[in-house]
């Protein structure tokens, strides 16, 4: 059967069973907006700015484990989208985007809307394709979502010219394919793993780092089983949170810049680190020379060889499939005699306890004048009883939601930590309601972050999304302006947000429902009503202390004992 | 330390850019870089010649496997190898120097391939120190040009990089 190339790609899509199509149309696409307006199994997404659409992708992605599909023109399209494609690059979201271009005898002609698309985006992508014969186009699309979805999940972009998608094929979507250049590794080496299960039985301070990998490899509960069963300290990245449950009294705490004092003492002075799914990131470990222990012995698990030794060098390395290698742990922990040394182990719990009774998350809770941004955190967990969805955007506001939202589930915290793109919340968000579209969903937000994508109220407003946007308005980009008073003298250099809209206008405006928080004492009852509101979105501007500083905090540079554990510090 | 290495990857446009583009992205040094099709037309076989420390190498390896259209990766420098260049150098040759000129050509197993009454153009293969000892044989003065292709690289004996 003859199929044109826009028919085709919306058959490959319903194949792939893609649910939602976020996109904005434009010339180069408009073959494939035909097709997307005759077939009703993929549906389209309208949203307001491209770089929205690969967020909410992206959103959809973090929170379902599917891959998330885009669509978007040539050109401004396309490098719109950049932002988006390079957030989840950086942290290995499965995502296909197709993107237009101008007609194949075009190109390389500075055509209207033409830039070099494969090569703006060949940095930030895990693969791209620029597909010149409709003969090859369903075969491109079937790599596209193999190649995100295996190994280690990423963007992958398939770029389509117009009479591509204009030409006719004779289609069938094969059920499967295979690429000799690319062999994603599965099993982990069944003798790296015993020794490593040795040599975490033999340790007297263990530690395990567990990262975003275990969620994107959907080895929570096989982490959580082996972390339990050995009776040790967890930590997890700020990628990680929910791959092991906050609330259990194994887990120590978010580690790294922003991380907890016992988590942070713990990995410093362990003596085996168990790292699964992790990378030993700037902000995780802080100063890599700082962060060595002479004698401290490192297990690395990662589906990535790439990320192993890449910053800090290991004595295990595992590489493999995580979910697999977590079952042949938890096989040879179960076949093997030793066991782990209860008094060694007793000994670095109380030690931890100590750590852990600095109480390092502790902050004004008593303040009845004006509202902490902390407490507006935890009075969301009790809301949502832990049970929502958020998202958030970039800066202090991140930090908070990220020390005060206990995770007990993944997939539940969706944020750009790689990348740190501001603007990621609120459409992200958009994208986690349609997966999940009878869950509460929150955005976690600062005033700076959330104008980056504002125009998403519109898309709200018209896909009926009950996103609550917890905006938490100190009126300066708190986090630069944390690094400004810690690094430069009090010198507020373009940090301070002048001539904020009124956000409950601005929300009315879109058609949604807007409050204005001023007191400590209207935040729980703010929260409730907005939940309650089950069909409307929702915007929370509170007002919060503007001198509020996210600690502890390790600075640039430093190692990770050399935390900052509040402004009495300093 | 210096490392050769070996690639094949899939002869499709775009993949050259991004072997070049993963290195000026990660800031990994290229001291040269050369690509040609195979004997299998849907392979081509490249040879970078770089520099780094054991781990830099190591990350450089990784990385190339990590490109989709990169099939095999082999670092020459964990075996035996062979290492030859091609140099074209064009030199001036006028009165008594045309003579010696030729000789010292001779003793470096070059051949004249293009001669005028003033120019001698030599073409010269071999690796790069043997190529660099040559052009510090000859009086700077007299080199006009040079152009060279970089190294390319095999393994000794029976060992062979294929698919």
């Amino acid at each position: 059967m003859q199929l044109s190339g826009a028919e085709i790609t919306l058959r490959c899509l319903a194949e792939e069973g893609v649910e939602f199509l976020f996109g904005y149309p434009g010339g180069a696409v408009l073959y494939i907006y035909d097709e997307i307006f005759k077939q009703d199994k993929v549906k389209h997404i309208l949203v307001r700015h491209e770089q929205a659409a690969i967020h909410a992708a992206d959103g959809y992605a973090r929170s379902s484990g599917r891959p998330g599909v885009a669509i978007v023109t040539s050109g401004p399209g396309v490098t719109n989208a950049v932002t988006g494609i390079a957030t989840a690059f950086l942290d290995s979201i499965p995502m296909v985007i197709i993107s237009g271009q101008v007609p194949t005898r075009a190109i390389g002609l500075d055509a209207f809307q033409e830039v070099d698309t494969v090569g703006i985006t060949r940095p930030c992508v895990k693969h791209n394709f620029l597909v010149k014969d409709v003969n090859e186009l369903a075969t491109t699309i079937k790599k596209a979502f193999y190649v995100a979805t295996s190994g280690r999940p990423g963007p992958v972009l398939v770029d389509i010219p117009k009479d591509v998608s204009q030409h006719l094929a004779e289609y069938s979507y094969p059920s499967s394919v295979s690429m000799r250049s690319y062999n994603p590794v599965i099993k982990g080496h069944a003798g790296q793993i015993k020794k490593a299960v040795q040599m975490l039985l033999e340790a007297k301070r263990p530690m395990i780092y567990a990262g975003g990998g275990v969620i994107l490899g959907d080895a929570s509960h096989l982490l959580t089983q082996i972390v339990r069963e050995l009776g040790y300290p967890c930590t997890n990245t700020l990628m990680g949170l929910g791959a092991y449950p906050a609330t259990d009294k194994q887990f120590v705490g978010m580690l790294g810049m922003h991380g907890t004092y016992e988590a942070n003492l713990a990995m410093q002075n362990c003596d085996v680190l168990l790292a699964i799914g992790a990378r030993f990131d700037d902000r995780v470990i802080g100063n890599p020379e700082h962060f060595y222990q002479p004698g401290r012995r490192i297990i690395h698990v990662d589906i990535d060889p790439s990320s192993i030794s890449k910053r800090v060098k290991v004595d295990v390395p595992i590489v493999g499939n995580l979910a697999d290698v977590a079952e042949e742990m938890l096989k040879q922990l179960h076949a093997s005699e030793a066991k782990p040394d209860p008094q060694a182990l007793a000994a670095w719990w109380k030690q931890i306890e100590e750590w852990r009774g600095r109480d390092c998350l502790r902050f004004d809770r008593s303040n009845t004048e004006i509202i902490k941004p902390q407490a507006v955190v935890e009075k969301l967990y009790e809301v949502t009883n832990g049970d929502a969805y958020i998202t958030s955007d970039v800066g202090q506001h991140q930090m908070w939601a990220a020390q005060y939202y206990k995770f007990d589930k993944p997939r539940r915290w969706i944020n750009s930590g790689g990348l740190g793109t501001m603007g990621f919340g609120l459409p992200s968000a958009m994208g986690v309601q349609f997966a999940f579209p009878n869950d509460m969903v929150a955005c976690v937000t600062g005033e700076a972050s959330i104008q980056m994508c504002i125009q998403e109220l519109s898309t709200c407003k018209q896909y009926h999304l009950p996103i609550k946007i917890v905006n938490l308005n100190n009126r300066y980009l708190g986090m630069v302006r944390q690094w400004q008073e810690l690094q430069h003298g009090n010198r507020y250099s373009e940090s301070y947000m002048e001539a904020l809209p009124d956000f409950v206008k601005l929300a009315e405006s879109y058609g949604h429902v807007g409050f204005k928080i001023e007191s400590p004492a209207d935040v729980e009852g703010a929260l409730r009503e907005a939940f309650a509101l089950k069909d409307r979105t929702v915007f929370l501007d509170f007002q919060t202390d503007q001198t509020e500083n996210v600690f502890p905090m390790v600075p640039g540079g430093k190692g990770l004992s050399e935390m900052i554990l509040g402004s009495e510090d300093l | 330390m210096r490392h050769i290495l070996s690639l094949l990857l899939e002869n499709e446009a775009g993949a050259l850019s991004r072997v070049a583009g993963l290195f000026s992205a990660r800031g990994y040094n290229i001291e040269s870089l050369t690509v040609a099709p195979t004997e299998d037309p849907t392979l081509s076989r490249m040879t970078i010649v770089t520099s780094g420390s054991e781990d830099v190498i190591e990350q450089i390896t990784k990385q190339l496997n990590k490109l989709i259209e990169v099939v095999k990766v082999f670092d020459l420098n964990e075996g035996r190898h062979i290492e030859r260049e091609l140099m074209l150098v064009k030199i001036r040759a006028e009165g008594k120097d045309r003579e010696e000129i030729k000789r010292t050509a001779d003793i470096f197993r070059g051949r004249v391939i293009d001669v005028t009454d003033r120019i001698y153009t030599i073409e010269l293969t071999g690796t790069r120190d043997k190529l660099d000892a040559f052009l510090e044989a000859i009086d700077s003065a007299h080199i006009l040009e040079t152009v060279r292709t970089g190294a390319s690289g095999i393994g000794r004996g029976e060992w062979i990089l294929r698919v």
